[in-house]
């Protein structure tokens, strides 16, 4: 397995480590509930730097980027973020990505770890006169500072006033705490946070500035693991690529068809999903609460009340922030407007109600 | 990790205690710290008949699911309803916190629980 130069700390603050993705990270350190917690009240420090990168560049790296994606990069601006799925021919997903727009002929796109090999190689193949493509994953490191205190917290660190870095914004050759970094108003937990990305050399000394007090602070951020990290971005109703998204789904039946535009030009996909849009979609995803007790999981099967099987949970668990069993499954559209089905767990066909998503609201700083 | 001298234990991870013809079972300390935070416990059938090895209950955590087993054949005789609405009491205190009592069927299978010095040896093995 693969380690992030963050592994000895990990190891000194308790962490559980385990495989994910060829990397051995921590799924949590004291407790996922706690470290959850932190997030939704305080701060919680992820370490995320198993994530890929890769730079576009040249002069034809916007048309590029509008071709692999399916949401509209001409919409943003330097110093700007999109998020969008990149799709395959049939209109299935190669990865979910986040592109930071430096200009025109530059950009950063951030994989998920798990794709990283994939995306690249994917990229490559599709790449033409005037761009080039670059694998920079071992240049960077990166930690996520979460919660309603990370400005606060993060702000002790530099001259900048963080407050005026908007949401899906990023500056680069940043200095945060006297070391060089990119640092973006990004996250995956729902609450207000950056992300920051540095040099391998460096990661693990802004752990430690990040992590120090003084004795007029009261506040770090608590480290949280890779377990905390799903329970947010569950309860956020986030997609996770291989739960909501995978090559055989599209981005519309994964409930994020508000960043496919079909009225744009030419991308990889496009006609497949005109045409899945046209016809009407055959299945959707839906959120749901358990009624029945019981804890719903990827794959257990979704039946409706008359006990027809209509579809497959994509992700569940106990939401901490609600205190109940939820979940988001992809199901066959029109089946029934019930607002309630079944989980089957264990054997056992289990009640729950459809809900509208996310479960917990986000509360981003504008 | 906590270890009770006066209790009996299986190799996995119960803890047994008994009185008269009775048994009180539960998971042990180092059970709920490997679990991590336990969010749902199913429980069996008060009045159903078990052998030992036989699944007693079920233990969710955030991330995994894990059984419960009779370590000795008995007669459920009382569930934990507590752990219902609180599963989270089988780790803060998961000696206070019993997950069944038990009609023992036969109390000479209590020789074949683990004293609490062989059952540290199997927990540092595991470590």
């Amino acid at each position: 397995m693969k380690r992030t130069p963050l592994y000895e700390l990990h190891k000194e603050f308790g962490g559980r480590m385990v495989d994910f993705a060829g990397w051995e990270m921590p799924i949590q350190y004291t407790s996922i509930i706690k470290e959850h917690q932190a997030v939704r009240t305080n701060a919680g420090i992820f370490d995320v730097s198993h994530m890929g990168e890769a730079l576009v560049e040249g002069s034809e790296a916007q048309n590029f980027i509008n071709r692999i994606i399916t949401n509209d990069i001409t919409r943003i601006r330097d110093g700007q973020i999109i998020y969008s799925p990149m799709c395959n021919e049939k209109g299935g997903v190669v990865d979910d990505v986040i592109i930071y727009k430096y200009n025109d002929q530059k950009f950063l796109i951030v994989l998920n770890a798990s794709n990283t090999k994939k995306d690249v190689e994917w990229l490559l193949m599709n790449t033409f006169d005037g761009v080039g493509v670059t694998d920079i994953s071992s240049e960077y490191s990166q930690l996520a500072i979460q919660g309603p205190k990370a400005q606060e917290i993060l702000q002790r660190h530099t001259e900048y006033d963080l407050s005026s870095l908007k949401f899906f914004r990023f500056i680069d050759d940043f200095m945060l705490g006297g070391i060089k970094c990119l640092i973006s108003r990004t996250g995956y937990t729902g609450e207000d946070g950056f992300e920051v990305y540095t040099s391998p050399k460096d990661a693990a000394n802004l752990w430690n500035k990040i992590m120090s007090k003084d004795a007029s602070e009261q506040d770090v951020p608590m480290p949280a693991g890779l377990g905390a990290r799903d329970t947010l971005r569950m309860e956020a109703a986030l997609p996770l690529y291989g739960h909501e998204l995978n090559d055989d789904i599209t981005p519309l039946e994964a409930g994020i068809s508000n960043f496919v535009k079909l009225s744009k030009p030419d991308f990889i996909g496009r006609d497949k999903l005109i045409t899945i849009s046209k016809s009407g979609l055959k299945r959707e995803l839906t959120g749901f609460v358990m009624e029945d007790r019981g804890i719903p999981r990827a794959g257990y099967k979704v039946y409706s009340l008359d006990g027809e099987q209509i579809g497959v949970v994509t992700s569940g668990g106990y939401s901490p922030s609600t205190s109940q069993n939820i979940g988001m499954a992809i199901v066959k559209k029109g089946w029934n407007t019930d607002s309630e089905y079944c989980i089957q767990i264990r054997g056992k066909l289990l009640k729950a109600s459809v809900v509208k998503l996310p479960f917990y609201r986000k509360s981003y700083k504008k | 990790m906590e270890f009770l001298n006066e209790l009996k234990y299986s190799k996995d991870h119960e803890w047994i205690k008994v009185e008269g013809n009775k048994a009180y079972i539960g998971i042990t300390d180092f059970a709920q710290h490997s679990l991590g935070d336990i969010v749902f416990v199913e429980l069996p059938e008060e009045g159903a008949e078990l052998n030992a090895g036989d699944t007693i209950a079920s233990i969710e955590s955030v991330k995994s699911a894990s059984d419960v087993y009779m370590p000795i054949g008995g007669t459920i005789i009382e569930v934990n309803t507590k752990l219902e609405d609180a599963p989270q009491l089988i780790n803060e205190a998961p000696y206070e916190n019993y997950i069944v009592v038990i009609e023992m069927t036969d109390s000479e299978e209590i020789e074949n629980l683990l004293d609490v010095e062989s059952y540290k040896s199997i927990c540092e093995e595991e470590e």
